[in-house]
């Protein structure tokens, strides 16, 4: 759906799972399963004639994306969800419900966090768009991201993408005051989480924020610290 | 989505203009959360969508002024103030506004869908999307909402549907922003003419939305091409006002039922200005106007909440699955009389 000159797909990351499911055709294999409504050309769509009117043809786009400027073309119908993991391949962010009503692909547009799959990619020309992969790298974790995986906070790990978007807004905009189990859950109360690994989000939430500011040291501190094993299946 | 083209006028008469005559294919967009779920869900495939970002406005204040209206039109309800909103504010800024006597629209709208939603959802967007109804979303179905012959709720599972106002649709109207701003006595702004610098009507709010004995296939009055541009919220001296829902859901759920109320106490402590707003209940946002004239210059009193309950769903008549809702409205009415009058909740 759209052209881009950004970097090429890392083909230095060896055997990946997206890699193996391409190699052996899984997509095709998906293709088949889901219902398409047949294809519908541009051209046979008349707006083209109304002046001032984009996105019918792939439009151009330039916005900064986890620190990165980017520069391509999207069409109008292209979610900034969409953009993000077919076209630049950046799939830290998730697809899960396409509606806005799981929180999977939260991205923070400007430091506010928001649903990509219900915002078009040309919404976010000029502006700075952060997804996981913008809050820290597997060799260098952000205070966050290790302290969700030392509170256990995922499972599946399928929500924990948006988990810490929502989560890292909110030790954005509340940074120096101290959080209360309720804000937290009050932040994250827009990505569900089908393994219930909400207890251990909010304390790895609250550790980062309440730990004297969430250095690796105090993170690694409130590892002694006995946490509330509540969480259901 | 099929593929679109969009365009983003500066100018309401320019949008307008954009629309008007050629509803079918074009559509205003302003979060776009409901156009987006409709086109996904494949109910709709618009060409054009007319993005207002740079026509409308977002932002709420507190203002003396008022807007200027044709001199025969509605004008606003006199009041030292009032809230005044554009139709871009996000659900996110109308929950953390923190204006005075309008805690109903702060509890309705910070309680609506999620946060992230709420960061792109817009006032104007939430007043005007679409029924939720799980018939009228099936893009295999042809309810009577969609042009066909009877409302699928009548013999199908009706448990979200509604008890109030009914027939022969029975959908229940969406927006909890507009329970709320009923309560508040609220009016809209809204551009139905060809000339920006003329002034243009508003419209209170009970007047805006459209039952299904008008006309099943819409619920606002508003014809495409018009825009609604701004809300206005009288605030009186010693306004109170609160809202409260029930879900099935913690969080990211349409509300079974929702209520709103707003009153002022007199200095003799009897109530005055009082009205009283029920959602999710009927096909328009309702206003139960036997349970405010029944409270109206009274003394709050927890009977009295109880028979304005009872006077507000005396009219009530459940489909097969939603007899449930006729309780639920009742007690979430007393809850929010209780809460605005601040009177204590008994027990």
């Amino acid at each position: 759906m759209a052209k881009r000159d950004g970097p090429e797909h890392d083909e230095t990351r060896g055997l990946t799972r997206r890699g193996l499911f391409r190699s052996i055709g899984a997509a095709t294999l998906v293709a088949g399963c889901t219902k398409e409504d047949p294809p519908l050309h541009p051209e046979s769509r008349a707006v083209a004639d109304v002046d001032g009117a984009i996105g019918l043809t792939p439009t151009p786009l330039e916005f900064v994306l986890d620190g990165q400027p980017q520069k391509l073309e999207v069409e109008a119908r292209t979610t900034l969800l969409d953009l993000l993991r077919l076209d630049l391949d950046r799939t830290g962010t998730k697809l899960v419900c396409d509606r806005g009503a799981c929180g999977a692909c939260m991205v923070m547009v400007d430091d506010v966090p928001r649903n990509s799959c219900m915002m078009l990619a040309l919404d976010v020309a000029g502006a700075t768009v952060t997804t996981v992969a913008g809050l820290g790298g597997s060799s260098q974790l952000s205070a966050l991201q290790q302290a969700f995986v030392q509170h256990d906070a995922l499972q599946c790990g399928f929500c924990t993408s948006g988990m810490l978007i929502s989560s890292s807004a909110l030790l954005r905009r509340s940074a120096g005051q101290t959080l209360e189990r309720a804000d937290v859950e009050d932040a994250i109360a827009g990505n569900l989480c089908r393994c219930g690994t909400y207890p251990h989000v909010v304390d790895a939430v609250l550790s980062v924020a309440n730990g004297g500011g969430g250095s690796a040291h105090n993170v690694v501190l409130l590892r002694a610290k006995p946490s509330t094993k509540s969480g259901g299946a | 989505m099929q593929p679109f083209a969009i365009i983003r006028p500066k100018r309401v008469d320019q949008a307008r203009e954009l629309v008007v005559g050629k509803p079918e294919l074009r559509v205003f967009r302003a979060g776009g959360v409901d156009l987006f779920d409709r086109m996904k869900e494949g109910i709709e495939d618009p060409e054009l969508l007319v993005e207002l970002r740079d026509a409308l406005t977002a932002g709420v204040e507190l203002t003396k002024d008022q807007p200027l209206v044709p001199v025969d039109t509605n004008p606003l309800p006199p009041a030292p103030r009032y809230v005044s909103a554009g139709a871009l504010t996000t659900l996110a800024q109308l929950a953390a506004a923190a204006l005075p006597g309008v805690d109903a629209l702060h509890q309705a709208a910070g309680q609506a869908a999620t946060p992230g939603i709420r960061n792109t959802a817009t006032l104007g967007g939430n007043l005007l999307q679409r029924p939720r109804c799980w018939y009228f979303r099936n893009r295999e179905l042809v309810c009577l909402k969609k042009g066909g012959d009877t409302c699928l709720a009548i013999t199908g599972d009706s448990r979200y549907h509604a008890i109030l106002g009914g027939g022969p649709s029975f959908i229940v109207h969406p927006s909890s922003l507009a329970t709320a701003l009923l309560a508040l006595d609220a009016v809209a702004s809204v551009f139905v003419g060809d000339e920006q610098a003329s002034p243009q009507p508003v419209l209170p709010l009970h007047e805006l939305f459209v039952g299904p004995e008008q006309d099943p296939t819409r619920e606002h009055k508003l014809a495409p091409g018009d825009l609604l541009t701004r809300v206005w919220i009288p605030v009186l001296d010693d306004m109170r006002s609160a809202y409260q829902a029930v879900r099935e859901k913690r969080s990211h759920d349409w509300p079974l039922v929702e209520a709103a109320a707003r009153l002022r106490l007199d200095q003799g402590g009897s109530m005055r200005d009082v009205r009283v707003a029920l959602g999710h209940v009927a096909p328009i946002p309702w206003n139960a106007s036997q349970a405010a004239a029944l409270l109206e210059g009274q003394t709050p009193s927890a009977k009295l909440f109880a028979q304005a309950a009872d006077a507000a769903l005396a009219d009530a008549a459940a489909l097969e699955g939603n007899a449930y809702k006729i309780p639920m409205a009742k007690g979430l009415l007393r809850q929010v009389l209780h809460r605005a009058s601040g009177l204590a909740l008994p027990e």
